[in-house]
């Protein structure tokens, strides 16, 4: 048997990103004993990473701003395929999860009258994105941080231990959660990435916050932690996964140079005044408005160049479309011809704000272009073409507790969470995801902890096994596979067969071609020991890898419709039909399956909020039924 | 353009360790960090190295290039010659878990002897009311990346391990200066500044600045401030009645 340390705690929290630290705030505030484990240093998860800002409609910038204006936002932005429940809560508790931060120490933007300024984003109806210049996403983790930090010298002071409650195990990675015989969670398993060394937490619930899959792919704005370990971790465990053919190209990465493709340029460019332009030059974006949104955008350059200091009285321009529109007319653009060198096309600021106004608001975007493109964006235009960014998809919870449906004391939120941004997310409605449900899913925790009455046991053998199974590549024969050329094969596979645009002939193939790639990921084999080896944590890792890559394939090929997130050549048409209907994956021993699952209709004061002939555009005939413009008409008709 | 580039890496762990030499293909456009990707990829797969966003975000990738202090993803090899051989040792200021990944527990230390934010008495969440000229002071200094490459460079730790336990570097005398101009916090750093953290073995050498890959003014706009704020304490009752109450117009 090898040797093993341990650790027991009421609540263990993998990741800590947004929704990972929010969620053991909430935890520990509580009152519960937590741990926060992660793959990266404390402060360096890929919330880190996020530019633009956080949506809540505060109104603080437009008073017309109102959680009611933010669901229908959300649920536009999702073509209606989203958990609404989720989308409720989220909508009305944000301004409270952002205000929240600021007693933190959080310091926004402000507006003239003092309070947090909001800028404007892709598909939110009003400027809603509380932020800091393009680098929301470091005062979010670092604030959250910081409350840690604040919660841990509060332990100090009252019992002489900082980590007394809540300790930050950092740099290690679990690789497999623990359960007792009645399939409850009792824990998980790990190891340090800095020794090799193994470790086993015993804790009666567990909150997945790991982020998201976007390391499949070879053309990503995401960090190699998103290989959807929570993903898999969490199906391996009896969980479901919904909505895995979702996966959100955002419209902006860098393109050039290579070694920076898909670095992300922020939809704050946009936000601020930046339009895209073909290499005619021209605003190709007014010839992109669909039909569910014709009326909303404004058609015409001059309408929508008033909008920007004029919003009460002019239509948003389509520059702003939700991504997954603007992500595939720059695919059009670019494969009919109308490119830029690098195959991209130009998104233009330099032309639309002045030089100082630019070094304010894009700090962090001028200094990359400069720095990584020698681009001055000043002076002129960026070269973008899509990148893979988000995965709509995650582990299937409740809405109000986070809890994954299914396996007692399992619990997840944030980007690992699925059914909130349907089949498409919008700009800025993560990191308010991140706050809302992280908390909801500390609290779902805790609450369960605190109703059970024994707690449940870990099981030895299963321990023995995650032991075996972690060491593996080292014991690989005279010949192996090299787990970077797997990972970059597996990429290429992704981006090319079920990337943007997708056709049930290129998934098939792609299903062929991941069996084939698992066969080889056996084989996989490293080299030198285990402290610090990025070798072997990639050959682990490359696990999830495939298997969360599985579960979009197969989802993919069986959603016959095209929505959001997922664009089928082959049926390019959104089917009504196919609105109601959540594909759920699950695992099966080692082969993964995808059923149909009915969606839950949403309740008639949320279906209230929209008009009745934009529901029309998404909804079956049987489902309105219910709507009071359909049963106030019927009134009407039979009236004398 | 693709060339052979000369690298000459530290490799080793606690125990020690030495340069080693590789040739390596370098195409147009790329990063140091691009480089040792490569290296993991074809020559040395347990290469340790740490790095997250590489875009410059999250400070993870910090090394010495050539003896300088810089973040692996942000250093372009079009600043190198061709022919020139390119040396990457571990920030030296840490001690050495394996090859380029150092121990940077240290900060993680400091970190948490800072008091934290205080929240002023009687402003429930969403009743903070700041100008944006009052939190942009502060708002620089949250620019951080937390890379830390200014406690790297700093003298007064870099080959100094004895004064680490006295010295919480750059790095988080600038967080205690940052909380300090907060215009709503309400605690009071300076004591502990300069008695606990050591703000008086700073003198103001500038070269933490120097480094900083976000370009934040550290020993202007923080320590030198910060400085003469405990000055004004120590020794001027007057003025530091007249700072506390004066904040925001100070
Ligand atoms: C470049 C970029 C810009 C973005 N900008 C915005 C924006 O402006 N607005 C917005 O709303 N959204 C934005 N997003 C999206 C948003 O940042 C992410 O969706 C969000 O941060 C995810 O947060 P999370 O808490 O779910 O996970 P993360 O922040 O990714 O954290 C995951 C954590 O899980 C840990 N982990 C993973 N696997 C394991 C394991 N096996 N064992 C232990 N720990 C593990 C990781 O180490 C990490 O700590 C952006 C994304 C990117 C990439
Ligand atoms: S200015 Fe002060 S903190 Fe910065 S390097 Fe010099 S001595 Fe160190
Ligand atoms: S102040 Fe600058 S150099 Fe120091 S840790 Fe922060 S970002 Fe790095
Ligand atoms: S990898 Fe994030 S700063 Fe270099």
């Amino acid at each position: 048997m090898t040797e093993v340390e341990r650790h027991s705690y009421d609540v263990l929290v993998i990741g800590a990103g947004g929704a990972g630290l929010r969620a053991a705030i909430e935890a520990r505030e509580q009152g519960l004993r937590t741990a926060v484990i992660c793959k990266s240093l404390f402060g360096k998860a890929h919330t880190v990473m996020a530019e633009g800002g956080c949506a809540a409609a505060m109104g603080n910038v437009n008073a017309g701003d109102n959680w009611q204006v933010h669901f229908r936002d959300t649920m536009r932005g999702g073509k209606f395929l989203n958990n609404w429940r989720m989308a409720e809560l989220h909508a009305k508790e944000a301004p409270d999860r952002v205000w929240e931060l600021e007693t933190y120490g959080a310091l926004f933007d402000r507006t003239g009258d003092g309070r947090i300024s909001q800028r404007n984003f892709g598909g939110h109806e009003y400027p809603r994105l509380a932020h800091v210049g393009d680098r929301t996403g470091l005062e979010l983790i670092r604030t959250m941080q910081q409350k840690i930090v604040s919660l841990q010298q509060e332990d100090y002071r009252d019992l002489g231990d900082y980590d007394a409650r809540l300790k930050v195990f950092s740099e290690c990675t679990v690789t497999q959660l623990l359960n007792d015989d009645a399939g409850a969670i009792s824990g998980a398993f790990a190891y340090w990435r800095e020794s090799g060394r193994f470790v086993q937490f015993d804790a009666p619930a567990v909150v997945l916050a790991t982020g998201g899959i976007g390391k499949s792919f070879s053309v990503t704005s995401n960090s190699w932690e998103y290989t959807g370990d929570g993903h898999a971790l969490a199906m391996r465990a009896g969980a479901k996964l919904i909505n895995m053919e979702f996966v959100q190209f955002h419209p902006t990465g860098m393109v050039w140079p290579p070694s920076v493709k898909g670095i992300l340029v922020t939809e704050g460019v946009r936000g601020d005044g930046g339009v895209l332009k073909n290499a005619n030059g021209e605003r190709f974006m007014f010839n992109y408005i669909p039909d569910v949104f014709k009326g909303y955008y404004a058609d015409n350059p001059e309408e929508a160049d008033r909008w920007y200091s004029d919003p009460n009285n002019n239509r948003r321009t389509p520059d702003l479309l939700p991504r997954d529109e603007v992500a595939r007319a720059i695919n059009t653009e670019v494969k009919e011809g109308r490119g830029s060198p690098h195959g991209g096309v130009y998104l233009d600021i330099a032309s639309r704000l002045s030089d100082e106004e630019i070094e304010r608001r894009l700090p962090s975007m001028h200094h990359q272009f400069k720095e990584l493109a020698d681009v001055d964006i000043t002076s002129e235009a960026m070269e973008v073409g899509p990148t893979c960014h988000y995965v709509m998809g995650g582990v299937e919870v409740d809405p109000d507790t986070g809890a994954a449906d299914g396996v007692p004391g399992l619990f997840a939120a944030g980007e690992c969470a699925g059914g909130m941004h349907g089949s498409n997310r919008l700009g800025g409605n993560s990191l308010s995801d991140l706050l809302v449900f992280g908390r909801r899913a500390g609290s779902g925790a805790a609450g369960y902890v605190s109703s059970l009455t024994e707690r449940p046991t870990a099981n030895q053998a299963q321990v023995d096994e995650a032991a075996r199974a972690a060491v593996e590549p080292f014991g690989a024969g005279e010949t192996y596979e090299n787990p970077y050329t797997l990972q970059s094969d597996l990429q290429r596979l992704m981006n090319e067969l079920v990337g943007i645009i997708r056709t049930e002939g290129e998934m098939s193939e792609a299903l062929t071609k991941l069996r084939d790639l698992a066969e080889r990921a056996r084989h996989v084999g490293i080299e030198g020991n285990r402290q610090y080896n990025p070798g072997w944590h990639l050959a682990l890792d490359l696990r999830n890898m495939l298997l969360v890559s599985e579960c979009v394939a197969r989802a993919a090929l069986r959603r016959t419709e095209s929505r959001g997130g997922h664009t089928r050549d082959d049926f390019p048409k959104m089917d009504a039909e196919w609105r109601h209907t959540l594909l759920e994956c699950t695992l099966d021993g080692e082969s993964v399956t995808v059923t149909p699952g009915e969606q839950v209709p949403m309740r008639a004061d949320l279906l209230e909020l929209f008009e009745l002939t934009e529901l029309e555009k998404y909804y079956t005939e049987p489902e309105l039924v219910e709507h009071p413009a359909r049963t106030g008409a019927q009134r009407e008709e039979g009236a004398p | 353009m693709t060339y052979k580039g000369h690298f000459r890496i530290w490799r080793g762990d606690e125990e020690g360790g030495s340069l080693e030499d590789f040739e390596v293909e370098v195409n147009e456009g790329e990063v140091v960090l691009d480089i040792i990707h490569r290296l993991q990829a074809t020559q040395a797969p347990d290469l340790a190295v740490r790095w997250n966003c590489k875009a410059g975000k999250c400070g993870s990738c910090s090394a010495e290039v050539n003896g300088r202090p810089r973040l692996l993803c942000m250093t372009r090899m079009s600043i190198f010659s061709a022919d020139e051989i390119i040396t990457v040792t571990p920030m030296r200021a840490f001690s050495v878990i394996k090859d380029l990944v150092p121990d940077v527990s240290y900060n993680y230390t400091k970190a948490r002897e800072v008091t934290s934010f205080t929240p002023p008495e009687g402003l429930g969440p969403g009743e903070y009311r700041m100008q944006q000229e009052d939190v942009e002071r502060s708002q620089e200094f949250r620019k951080c990346i937390e890379c830390f490459l200014c406690q790297d460079t700093c003298h007064v730790v870099r080959d100094h391990e004895e004064n680490k336990s006295a010295f919480a570097g750059p790095r988080f005398l600038m967080r205690a200066a940052e909380l300090e101009m907060h215009p709503l916090d309400a605690a009071d750093r300076r004591d502990d500044a300069q008695d606990e953290h050591g703000l008086g073995m700073c003198n103001i050498t500038k070269c933490c600045t120097e480094v900083c890959p976000e370009g934040i003014k550290i020993t202007d706009n923080a320590l030198i401030p910060m400085k003469e704020r405990v000055a004004g304490r120590r020794y001027d009752p007057v003025v530091w009645l007249g700072n506390k109450l004066f904040k925001r117009g100070s």
